[in-house]
């Protein structure tokens, strides 16, 4: 292929979706980030990578994401250690709805090839024996889940597209877009750039760059906040998870712990700063959950933006408005353990080869069709 | 004296050699080195590595010490333990 590609944004999206193309043999791949590599939501983000999830479309994703993860070292031939383990993630249903609702979710999950299992307290305390038995009432535990460490796998797939001929320019920002012509000229804070494909990875500001070719996306910014503790030595395998009680909390292969929430009712936007209610209900959080945790200091605090969609499921393909315009965009705060199936799609449409998946429910006309939505609750 | 033997972090035990190693690959912001080895991240925040990192790169760049960006200060100053949190947020 001789067209020139312009992709926007170097998280991990971005970064995937160039050695995608560049591995398919693409040549002209340029990729533009407004700072450093990993600075915006994929190296905020939580580590961890499940498929445990309510909806097909995520299940799938995160099956084959997983599946490229376990080879990634080799498949990429990177120097560093991308730091993944499998020890699982184990989901605790803390209310009757949630019982049952986990029940069908396990159904589903065993149906695509996702090993869950269902476990009761008893099975679960096994797992992880500080958890306090009282907070939950059943859990299910997908042992191929596990941890990535979020800068050395975006930096595996940055070295390995750099090999094979694609492009960085970093803190350069994209200021506006023309189109005209069937070439989209990108004009940057450094310069301007022809090409004649672009592609939408810019995570948390998605919705802007839509904005600049006439496009309303349906998604928006929301800050997600976490904090670190400091690192002890191994206590915890898998990653515990309550949507109820609203907790994520794992222990890296680090030692540190990390642990999040979302605050609710937080507004629309691109604030990004640390707050106090954060630390207070995440510390209250812990308390109640993982009491043993709690005796762990915490370090450091930060946060990061989820780019939400209406139905919390990715938006991956070209626009029915814009020839040559492709997104891959509103993860929702699952773009970090998708990137691999992300990218391997875009390049796919791109080079209109046969999809490995089904994409219909990726489009973004299923907002435009459907009245109703299967939404993802399974969402912290 | 080594590379290896002079201690830059010494939260994640990052020596002189790892730096300079890293800086030669194209890491030349703190921001970049920061993601990739963990300086600044520790119980210490940074108060050992950041003023020595932030040397080293502008020896390496040629630059004056002021074009070398710091990170992003980030609470909290000193480690406290969740359970005390926990206890002040109940007792509020």
């Amino acid at each position: 292929m001789n067209k020139r590609i312009l992709i926007i944004g170097a998280g991990v999206t971005g970064c995937s979706i160039a050695y995608n193309l560049a591995k398919k043999g693409v040549k002209n791949i340029t990729v533009i980030d407004k700072s450093f590599l990993t600075s915006g939501a994929t190296g905020r983000c939580g580590a961890g990578v499940r498929q445990q999830w309510q909806t097909k479309a995520n299940c799938i994703m995160a099956k084959h994401s997983i599946e490229f993860f376990e080879h990634a070292k080799e498949t990429l031939g990177y120097d560093g250690d991308i730091e993944f383990k499998q020890e699982g993630y184990l989901i605790l249903a803390c209310t009757k709805e949630e019982d049952e609702q986990f029940a069908k979710n396990v159904v589903l999950q065993n149906s695509l090839g996702i090993p869950t299992k269902k476990l009761t307290p008893d099975e679960a305390l096994k797992i992880v024996p500080h958890l306090n038995k009282n907070s939950f009432i059943s859990a299910t535990y997908c042992q191929t889940d596990g941890h990535l460490n979020p800068f050395k796998m975006t930096d595996a797939y940055y070295q390995a597209a750099k090999r094979l001929g694609a492009v960085f320019h970093f803190f350069e920002e994209v200021k506006s877009i023309r189109h005209e012509n069937n070439q989209y000229t990108v004009l940057t804070t450094k310069g301007s750039y022809d090409a004649d494909i672009l592609i939408n990875a810019a995570g948390g500001y998605s919705r802007e760059i839509g904005l600049m070719v006439g496009l309303d996306i349906p998604v928006y910014a929301e800050k997600h906040e976490i904090l670190v503790t400091e690192p002890i030595a191994k206590m915890q395998s898998p990653m515990v998870m309550s949507f109820a009680k609203n907790l994520y909390c794992q222990q890296v292969p680090h030692g540190s712990f990390l642990m999040g929430r979302t605050t609710p009712k937080q507004p629309k936007g691109h604030d990004i700063d640390s707050t106090h209610e954060f630390l207070d209900e995440m510390a209250k959080t812990i308390d109640d959950i993982l009491p043993k945790i709690g005796e762990l200091r915490v370090i450091r605090q930060w946060a990061g933006s989820y780019n939400m969609s209406p139905d919390k499921q990715p938006i991956i393909c070209e626009s029915p408005e814009l020839k040559d315009f492709y997104m891959a965009c509103g993860f929702s705060g699952h773009g970090f353990m998708f990137a691999p199936m992300t990218g391997l799609l875009i390049s796919e449409m791109i080079l209109n080869e046969p999809l490995t998946l089904e994409t219909e429910m990726l489009h973004i006309n299923r907002f435009k069709h459907q009245t109703t939505h299967e939404v993802e609750k399974s969402v912290v | 004296m080594s590379k290896k033997d002079i201690i830059i972090c010494r939260c994640e035990d990052i020596n002189l050699e790892e730096l300079h190693h890293l800086m030669e690959q194209g890491f030349t912001s703190i921001e970049d080195l920061k993601r990739q080895l963990r300086i600044g991240m520790g119980p210490c925040q940074g108060a050992t590595c950041l003023p020595i990192v932030q040397r080293e790169l502008a020896i390496f760049l040629k630059k004056p010490l002021e074009e070398i960006p710091l990170p992003t200060v980030r609470p909290l100053t000193l480690g406290v333990p969740l359970k005390a949190i926990a206890k002040g947020a109940k007792n509020e």
